[in-house]
């Protein structure tokens, strides 16, 4: 096997590759997201950057007490995020557990949305404490129900206890499961990996065995995308991009909840991956509350100020 | 609009009140000048107010006020109350510190962003660390009741003239002494409202006097007969000339002078926070800055692949208007300072080294220089030895390091130095070998009042800062037999 010509499969240049990998110093990596965060987004790059946020959005909804109700819901406002406003953009996706995907592909093909996409977390997420087999049937069951992208966790435990080829190859099972019409998103749970070079190197992993979005967090686990993670991880795919000619998504998920903070992460992309990486296909933001907000926010700048809440809908 | 470009996000300069003209601030008031020089604003040239020329009759005023004040009043209060008067000054300058940034930037054409998370915040820093120093001078390491100098008389630059002031001032004022400040000739205006926020604070008449001027104004309160100390932060040269004109004298002297640092980056480095560093280490405050790493040391085996990663966040600099929020390289400081660094490019050029710069629209007036970098520089060209004091990156390459000591160390400087390894002993023993006074490991241009900085060699005498640098305002009791 050849992954990119750079691993061939076995542990050993696995173990090579991700030692070539230079170190990230901590404090350089957190002041350098901290000064980008300083930019000051006004006027017509805000108007601009609020849109773009939004056709970003992976509108998700995770919760036990998920209902077709709630998905359906969910699913009509990922097509029109304000029924008042036919120029918002819809979401990029719906992101639910794979016994939703069938209800939420349903409704979206009946309410016109069939161009907003439906992500399926899988591989016993959020913890991916199962087998393979379970792991696999998961994966399989949301495809199956329509799912086009696929947001799988990887197996932390063997991470970070060194069996790296161990969830290489869940990877490479679950991107053989994907093909190449489904689209594959790799959670790396950084807040589970705690250094940032452990971000970097499960970066790289995952996008050597496949994947075609690397994100963050499952949602579950605090912290989630901060800042600087989401910087090591625009420099891994920025350099990915150098080695292979190939451009990997970023998903930051988790604790992004107004635009501000969106607005952060988009810089954070302009300046590291790149204007490239700046669209939908290369760059998505889990996230449920923030799109209310830009909603709010782009409301206050087409008309100078701020809706009250009752203005916007709840899902 | 297809790309991320960020709009204009202009800091109001409402906040900041700009009078035509200035005079001194002698004993506690503001007096004429009888002569008057332009300051602009260097991102346009636009003259910002016209600024009293000080002679030496404004000198002699300024050290008399300075002597009673200091006989009087200041040496003879309590520490404690001293203390005081420096906590005062110092939440004046955290309270009015938009306005310290804006009228820093329209003065000096650094960016906002530096002037209101860098300089002001650092300027207010030293005045709270050294109020806490006022009372506690016996544990200064010069025995019981240091005594202070007397009258100082400090010389500050331009490349950050409100945090130059405090690095002068705060020690100065902590150990009981009193002073007489001349501001840089192109950035006097943040040092005049400075004279205002000490009016504020109520600060006895005559303890700070600020004369501003030029050079003449500067080698007369070198020369006065009633200045005890003499502190200076500037070039080499002035540097060398001050230390001539008190040789004979008994004045003592701290002399902060140029630098020509070494950032050396070992094959171990974490490479994208090192490219970050190299940027900060050269382009912050446009290379204006005296412990700049305006010299690249790269391992030979990652210098491809370093500056392939350079060059690709050089083109994200953002050049432009200093007052706009998100400009990282504001203007060059003044015309002269311009020519400098053109002339010192030119010889680059003409060396052999090669010149490379993003493509960057430089606005149309004011003083402008593109963020250079020139590689195969060697340690006989004139950009490996002079300091440029601007936007220019010399990179050189070595092969061991012993081999990267040795050329570090190649230089008639001794200020600054980085080093950048993700492993540690390498770190240890570099930095015992380098001889510079400030060595940062794995970070660039981090400043902290408590933090002694300062040079061997011809980058000056003495520390500023911390213990060290407040010993430089005292005399231990037997020194006043």
């Amino acid at each position: 096997m050849n992954y990119y010509g750079l691993v061939d499969g076995s542990d050993a240049s696995l173990r090579n590759f991700l030692r070539t990998l230079s170190g990230v110093d901590q404090i350089g990596a957190e002041s350098r997201a901290a000064m980008l965060a300083t930019r000051s987004i006004k006027t017509t790059a805000k108007n601009w950057a609020i849109d773009l946020a939004i056709s970003m959005v992976d509108l998700t909804t995770l919760e036990g007490a998920d209902t077709p109700g709630k998905i359906r819901a969910l699913a009509a406002k990922a097509v029109r995020p304000d029924p008042t406003d036919s120029t918002v953009p819809s979401v990029g996706a719906v992101c639910v557990y794979n016994d939703m995907v069938s209800i939420a592909r349903q409704h979206l093909d009946l309410i016109g949305g069939a161009h907003v996409r439906v992500a399926a977390v899988s591989t016993a997420f959020p913890s991916g404490r199962a087998s393979m087999a379970v792991k696999i049937q998961d994966t399989q069951d949301a495809i199956d129900a329509g799912a086009a992208e696929i947001d799988m966790v990887i197996d932390r435990g063997a991470f970070l206890s060194g069996r790296y080829l161990e969830v290489f190859n869940e990877i490479v099972q679950i991107r053989a499961l994907c093909g190449k019409k489904t689209h594959l998103k790799v959670i790396l749970e950084t807040g589970e990996l705690v250094t940032y070079d452990n971000v970097r190197k499960a970066s790289f992993l995952a996008m050597l065995a496949g994947a075609d979005f690397i994100k963050t967090s499952t949602g579950k686990v605090s912290p989630a995308a901060t800042p600087p993670v989401v910087l090591v991880m625009l420099e891994a795919v920025r350099d990915f991009y150098e080695m292979t000619d190939r451009r990997i998504g970023v998903k930051p998920a988790g604790g992004i909840r107004n635009t501000k903070d969106a607005i952060k992460q988009l810089v954070l992309v302009n300046e590291t991956a790149g204007p490239e990486w700046l669209n939908p296909g290369l760059f998505r933001i889990g996230a449920s509350a923030l799109l209310n907000d830009l909603l709010m926010q782009r409301m206050k700048m087409r008309d100078g100020y701020y809706p009250s809440p009752t203005y916007v809908t709840i899902d | 609009m297809t790309t991320f470009e960020y709009a204009p996000a202009l800091e109001s300069r409402s906040i900041v009140t700009i009078k035509p003209e200035y005079g001194h601030f002698i004993n506690g008031a503001f007096v004429d000048g009888v002569d008057h020089f332009a300051t602009i604003n260097p991102a346009n040239e636009e003259i910002l107010s016209r600024i009293a020329l000080g002679n030496a009759e404004d000198i002699d005023r300024a050290v008399d006020a300075a002597r009673v004040a200091y006989e009087a009043t200041w040496s003879k209060m309590p520490g404690k109350e001293r203390g005081k008067y420096l906590y005062r000054i110092a939440r004046i300058m955290q309270e009015r510190a938009r306005e310290f940034a804006v009228l820093e930037s329209l003065d000096n054409g650094k960016p906002i962003r530096e002037s209101r998370d860098i300089d002001i915040p650092l300027a207010g820093a030293h005045f709270f660390y050294h109020a806490g120093w006022a009372d506690k001078l016996d544990y200064a390491g010069l025995g019981h009741a240091p005594r202070p100098h007397g009258v100082a008389g400090q010389i500050i630059p331009w490349n950050f003239p409100l945090l130059m002031l405090a690095w002068k001032i705060a020690p100065a004022l902590a150990a009981g002494n009193t002073v007489v400040l001349k501001p840089a000739e192109t950035t006097p205006l943040t040092a005049l409202l400075f004279a205002q926020v000490c009016q504020q604070a109520e600060l006895p008449a005559g303890v700070v006097n600020i004369v501003t001027g030029d050079g003449r104004t500067g080698s007369a309160l070198v020369d006065h007969p009633g200045v005890d100390k003499i502190a200076f932060t500037g070039s080499t040269d002035v540097g060398k000339a001050i230390a001539r004109a008190i040789a004979p004298t008994k004045k003592k002297a701290t002399l902060e002078l140029g630098g020509k640092g070494a950032n050396i980056v070992f094959d171990d480095a974490p490479i994208d926070e090192t490219v970050e560093g190299i940027v900060n280490g050269i382009f912050f405050n446009q290379g204006h800055v005296c412990c700049a790493g305006s010299r690249l040391l790269l391992q030979e085996n990652i210098a491809e692949e370093v500056l392939a990663k350079l060059k690709v966040r050089m083109a994200k600099i953002r050049v432009g208007d200093p007052l706009d929020k998100n400009t990282d390289l504001g203007a060059i400081n003044s015309a002269a300072q311009l020519g400098k660094i053109r002339e010192l490019a030119t010889s680059g050029d003409s060396e052999g080294a090669q010149r490379w710069s993003p493509a960057c629209s430089l606005p149309k007036n004011g003083f402008w220089f593109a963020p250079t970098i020139f590689t195969g520089v060697t340690q006989a060209h004139r950009i490996a030895r002079e300091e440029i004091f601007g936007p220019v990156l010399s990179v050189l390459t070595f092969r061991t390091p012993a081999e990267a000591i040795e050329k570090a160390n190649n230089t008639p400087y001794g200020l600054s130095a980085g080093v950048w390894s993700e492993k540690g002993s390498r770190i240890l023993w570099a930095t015992q070998q380098l001889k510079a006074g400030v060595i940062w490991a794995n970070t660039f241009n981090k400043f902290d009042p408590a933090s002694p900085f300062g040079g061997y060699k011809e980058s000056g005498w003495g520390r500023e800062g911390g213990r060290h640098g407040l010993t430089a305002y005292l005399k231990s009791a037997e020194a006043q037999q």
